[in-house]
């Protein structure tokens, strides 16, 4: 590798269209050369190294609505998709209703890297490693999307398609999104391994939500959503299954966890083994569990 | 490639210049305008030698486009002393011993600037939580620390 690891930007053309409805078509218009973005925190470093090589970004920030940050408790938090992660992570109201959302937030890289980050901007680019997307998952997240024929709304479950792909259109703007009151007395926590304590991207992610719901037969509810582990941010939707139908035990949740192991179809890369995944998906979710059922028990 | 000209206030300075869509904040300050504190380390947002202030906030300059900046307010390390008077962190990172080689310094400057105008009085534990994207392979961060908790210091004395 030359000392030079990561040249100067490749050229290309630098767009800002003046309202969303230019955006979409220009987008449109060149589906293979023509990109959006946000912070640029991962665009900018894929197209250094090669593997990206839009002829035109177009920067979609500054547009109307990107910047909306709302709470309302019947409806919920609208993140405009310009919204930075720092911005998100600060914010009273999500610390007070969606704090497993914050956590992700400032489990990513750097303080000055989340000035620019966003947490579109992590959705859109579908990492399966994406810290903040399994927040999102859990706590149902809804896409506000901007596309050639006007606004329309996709649930973030089955978004993803893969390493990278996602279910977003050629011209498709995501402008926000929404996440829906959430449910009351939630507990929640985000447990990342990576190489080092901070910082860094994940080896395994594992984000738990619990909250109490007399519907189900064990009186509660979880959410339990992997990264990297799989090629697309993971819902451990038997476990979740399992953990509302049977009585919280210790050996309840130990189930569970296997579980969502079981769901793991992970690689092996510079970060870890495929196998070593696997296994730190268990304890993770294990331990997730354990500690949001304390929270929720008040022990 | 097209050329876009922007307007912004650099160290208190309004400039104006016209730059293509592919040059970074960071070339844009070192290269066009030879405000060489402000360091190239890694060009992808991991070691925090190129972080400024961009309107309030401390970024990874590697990682912004000089083109996204028009009407931007930008603070380099060059802006950080007043009429030859040093910021409480530039005196307390002298006094602490919290240089060596000095390559990561400006970026390390910044982002304690930066977390001391939103945060007086921060924790150690908040200090590196802020200082987690600067990189220095020579103090082993706890003179940096310790002078960031230094400026805390003295600032609130002034």
């Amino acid at each position: 590798m030359s000392i030079h690891a990561h040249p100067a930007l490749p050229e290309f053309e630098y767009l800002r269209p003046a309202t969303l409805a230019e955006a979409s078509e220009f987008l449109a218009g060149h589906p293979e050369e023509a990109r959006p973005f946000l912070g640029g925190t991962d665009v900018f470093v894929r197209m250094r190294d090669g593997f990206s090589n839009p002829r035109y970004l177009v920067d979609v920030k500054c547009l109307s609505g990107m910047d909306t940050f709302r709470f309302d408790p019947h409806e919920g938090l609208t993140l405009g998709a310009a919204v930075s992660m720092n911005r998100t992570a600060a914010s009273p109201e999500v610390m007070a209703h969606y704090p497993l959302l914050a956590e992700a937030c400032r489990s990513v890289a750097s303080y000055q890297l989340r000035t620019r980050a966003t947490v579109a901007g992590n959705i859109c680019n579908a990492s399966p490693a994406g810290d903040t997307i399994g927040a999102c998952l859990a706590y149902d997240g809804v896409l506000q999307i901007h596309g050639v024929d006007g606004f329309c709304q996709q649930s973030l479950a089955g978004f993803f398609l893969g390493p990278g792909k996602t279910k977003l259109r050629p011209g498709d703007v995501v402008t926000g999104v929404r996440l829906p009151p959430p449910p009351k007395d939630a507990a929640g926590v985000y447990l990342k391994l990576g190489r080092n304590r901070q910082g860094d991207l994940s080896i395994v992610g594992v984000s738990v939500l619990g909250y109490t719901d007399p519907a189900a037969p064990s009186g509660y509810r979880f959410r339990i959503t992997l990264a990297s582990v799989a090629p697309v941010p993971l819902v451990a939707g038997e476990a979740e299954a399992y953990l509302s139908a049977n009585q919280v035990t210790a050996e309840a949740i130990c189930k569970a966890a296997d579980l969502a192991a079981a769901a793991c179809s992970p690689i092996d890369d510079v970060r870890g083994s495929a196998l070593y995944r696997r296994e730190m998906a268990r304890n993770l979710t294990r331990k997730g569990l354990e500690q949001v059922w304390h929270s929720l028990n008040g022990a | 490639m097209a050329t876009h000209r922007i307007t912004l206030t650099i160290n208190g300075s309004t400039e104006q210049l016209d730059v293509p869509s592919n040059l970074t904040l960071l070339q844009m300050l070192r290269e066009k305008l030879a405000l060489t504190g402000t360091k190239n380390g890694c060009m992808a947002g991991e070691c925090g030698a190129c972080t400024v202030i961009l309107n309030g906030e401390p970024v990874n300059s590697c990682m912004v486009l000089a083109a996204e900046c028009d009407g931007a307010d930008v603070r380099t390390v060059e802006g950080l002393a007043k009429d030859g008077v040093l910021d409480p962190v530039q005196e307390a990172i002298i006094d602490r011993g919290g240089v060596q080689c000095g390559f990561c310094t400006p970026g390390v400057l910044m982002s304690s600037r930066a977390l001391l105008d939103r945060n007086p009085r921060p924790s150690d534990e908040q200090i590196r939580e802020a200082l987690l994207g600067n990189l220095c392979r020579c103090t082993g961060y706890l003179r940096i620390i310790d002078a960031v908790q230094e400026a805390a210091r003295r600032s609130a004395a002034l």
